[in-house]
């Protein structure tokens, strides 16, 4: 069948032919599209695959787990920062090993159009011993799902998909299967005390993990995925992973006089490598992310062979493109016209009539005349809180880290401090944040803006949504200092009232701000 | 048949609609398609761009490169300036002429029409006066594809079903109004 697909939507149409049992998952640009194009699909409703979005990254991966555990077939899927908050059980279960295929999918997101920072997710496969797969097109995302189920149970190992923005969010015509394969039945792994991570077990499970390395290098040399397409040229060898190929190719309009190494899967094709490096005077390693393979070229020797990102003959950071790498070849390429300077920046800002804006303008009003008072931030759409005309926001790190740095600021004796965090982020990661302030009844005051929804990514269901104020009374929050406010105009002057009293107040205070978001409400309209 | 093609505008504005008709009419055509695009933060009222590349032969990057593509579609006039790093010497602009001034120092509309006029075989059209006069406002980006269906290469009889298709749920009305729209700066 011929279909056109976004990357996220071809991997999820992928797993869902190769036999998908469950998807789990936490909304996070640019990942989201794989679990809602799963909810959307009605092969999925038949035949009753889990798509249920999931607290945070971490629980979607022990669940996930639980379903390879019963010997079905399971996706996890995230964007990169979401890997650090499922990295627990990321890389135990490396060490477990699967019974029913496990894939990992994850987006990164270079450049970060929506991000806080651009780690690369392939690192996390190296460091946790398992195979990690790069497609370079929506066919190839199609196409690894149903080769790392099969490599999975295979090997009792959790495979890597490694996504990144431009394919993830990138349409393609692609080529799919007309009958999907049959879902696994359920089964009991073969010795089922390797999932008991006892010190004695894991040390075997871990030796165990370690000797797989060199059929996973095997695998990778082996793999149609990876190839080495020779060219007469030799001054020059190119490595090029995952999209970066496309890149590569798109410069040398599809004919490249130099041998190139195509490298969609990891860890890296060793025979290949040596090949390729023996016979080329200098190897340019073109990657998308970090300088991960053009790291293990180069250092710790400091070969002065290798160029790349860490040579500076492409850029340390930020995502590539067509003229960025025909550039680095200095190949002949149209210079690009000047963008007239009277354009000017539109950055994105908070949708007329949303909630967060009355609310950042009661909370500003009811801060005035506290000088060293401090707001921290969260991520989310009141991330936009920073930009005027707010700048209302003094930090913005990860999911939660408002509550606990304001807690930490509280401890070093800023006051008032005050945590300003969305529904969804709090469930997420927040509330154990909540539980070391109720602990020590620290002086903070905590605004959770419950908008009905996971905003940012789209309006994804937010398992905590209209039950807040009952879910930090159960954390031990005293009752007579969770408040409820509705941000409107006309409540302005009462809604200042309410957080000032709250700033005032030497312990504890949870105000939550309930409104729907304007985004979904319009939806349902 | 090769074209690549830019478009740009402001969130909400419906570009992502466009860009799906025309993936899906290149595809009906027999061409090879992809379509980048920025989803996430950025749809907040922000900047909006997708690259949508055709092609008869096999496409090896998703977005195009700087200084080669055929034709910017802008929704917004400032938005197809913001672009033109992408554009080919020989490649054109059609752009829709109502400014969204949503941000404190929006430039004079008049110089950026300038600009763009300034671009050989450019158009600026007034597709928000075009929707308005046919009685539905909301098919401004219709009106724009309208507009620019001679550069893409497809015929625009397919660019028709493609439309009637996605439109057929929302009623022979809302079908009808979106033709009217595609039709209007043709005729």
């Amino acid at each position: 069948m011929k279909k056109i697909l976004l990357g996220d939507e071809a991997f999820a149409q992928g797993a869902l032919d190769a036999g998908l049992s469950g998807c789990y998952a936490y909304p996070g640009t640019p990942s989201t599209e794989i679990m809602e194009y799963i909810q959307a699909s009605a092969l999925a409703k038949d035949r009753g695959v889990h798509r249920e979005w999931s607290s945070n990254e971490k629980t979607a991966m022990e669940e996930a787990l639980g379903v390879s555990y019963a010997g079905k077939r399971a996706i996890v899927c995230m964007k990169h920062v979401g890997l650090n908050v499922a990295g627990d059980g990321f890389v135990n279960a490396a060490v477990t090993g699967t019974n029913g295929g496990l894939i990992v999918a994850v987006a990164d997101d270079p450049s970060m159009h929506s991000s806080q920072n651009e780690q690369d997710s392939r690192a996390y496969a190296q460091f946790a011993m398992i195979p990690c797969l790069e497609p370079s097109s929506q066919q190839e995302a199609y196409d690894m799902a149903a080769y790392a189920f099969d490599l999975s149970e295979k090997h009792q190992t959790p495979v890597m998909m490694r996504l990144t923005t431009r394919l993830s969010h990138s349409r393609a015509n692609i080529e799919t299967k007309d009958a999907p394969a049959p879902q696994n039945e359920r089964r009991e792994p073969e010795n089922p005390r390797r999932f008991i991570l006892l010190p004695a077990i894991a040390k075997n499970n871990v030796k165990k993990l370690c000797e797989k390395q060199a059929d996973f290098v095997k695998l990778s040399e082996c793999s149609g995925y990876n190839k080495l397409v020779w060219g007469n040229d030799t001054s020059l060898g190119i490595v090029a992973t995952g999209i970066a190929y496309n890149y590569v190719m798109e410069a040398f309009g599809g004919d490249c006089p130099h041998p190139v190494l195509k490298i969609s899967q990891y860890p890296l094709p060793k025979a290949q490598l040596v090949k390729l490096v023996g016979a080329c005077d200098k190897i340019m390693v073109v990657e998308e992310g970090a300088p991960f393979v053009e790291s293990q070229l180069r250092t710790p020797l400091e070969d002065p062979r290798i160029l790349g990102r860490l040579t500076g003959a492409l850029p340390r950071t930020g995502e590539l493109n067509p003229y960025i790498v025909a550039k680095a070849f200095k190949l002949d390429v149209p210079e690009p016209r000047p963008i007239p300077e009277l354009v000017k920046n539109r950055p994105p800002r908070l949708c007329d009539g949303c909630p967060h804006i009355n609310t950042y303008q009661a909370l500003t009003e009811a801060l005035k005349g506290y000088d060293s008072a401090k707001v921290f931030g969260d991520i989310g759409c009141y991330t936009l809180g920073a930009l005027p005309p707010f700048n209302a926001i003094s930090s913005c790190v990860d999911m939660g880290a408002s509550i606990t740095m304001a807690k930490g600021a509280s401890d070093a004796g800023i006051h008032p401090a005050v945590a300003v965090i969305g529904d969804s982020t709090f469930t997420h990661s927040g509330m154990t944040g909540i539980l070391d302030a109720v602990w020590e009844n620290s002086k903070i005051t905590v605004m959770i803006l419950d908008n009905g929804t996971t905003g940012m990514t789209g309006g994804q269901t937010s398992i905590g949504a209209g039950s807040l104020e009952r879910i930090c009374q159960g954390l031990g929050v005293d009752p007579d200092h969770i408040k409820s406010i509705v941000p409107l105009p006309k409540n302005h002057e009462e809604n200042v009232k309410t957080i000032k009293a709250e700033l005032d107040y030497p312990g504890l205070s949870v105000i939550v701000s309930k409104r729907e978001c304007i985004q979904t409400l319009k939806k349902k309209k | 048949m090769r074209k690549d093609i830019i478009l740009a505008g402001v969130g909400g504005q419906g570009i992502l609609t466009i860009a799906t008709i025309i993936a899906q009419s290149a595809l009906k055509a027999g061409f090879n398609v992809r379509q980048p695009e920025i989803h996430g933060m950025s749809q907040r009222g922000g900047a909006v761009e997708a690259h949508l590349r055709l092609s008869s032969e096999p496409i090896f990057s998703d977005l195009i490169a700087h200084g080669t593509a055929d034709l910017i579609i802008a929704l917004e006039p400032m938005e197809a300036l913001r672009h033109l790093d992408s554009l080919a010497s020989d490649g054109v602009v059609i752009a829709n002429k109502k400014p969204i001034t949503n941000i404190a120092d929006y430039p004079p509309v008049e110089d950026i029409i300038a600009e763009i006029n300034a671009i050989p075989g450019s158009k600026v059209i007034d597709a928000d006066g075009i929707a308005a006069s046919l009685g539905n406002a909301r098919s401004m980006n219709i009106v724009l594809l309208g507009a620019a269906t001679p550069f893409l290469g497809i015929d625009s009889k397919i660019l028709k079903e493609t439309i009637v298709g996605l439109f057929q749920r929302k009623g022979q009305d809302v079908v009808d109004a979106n033709i009217k729209a595609f039709e209007a700066v043709a005729k």
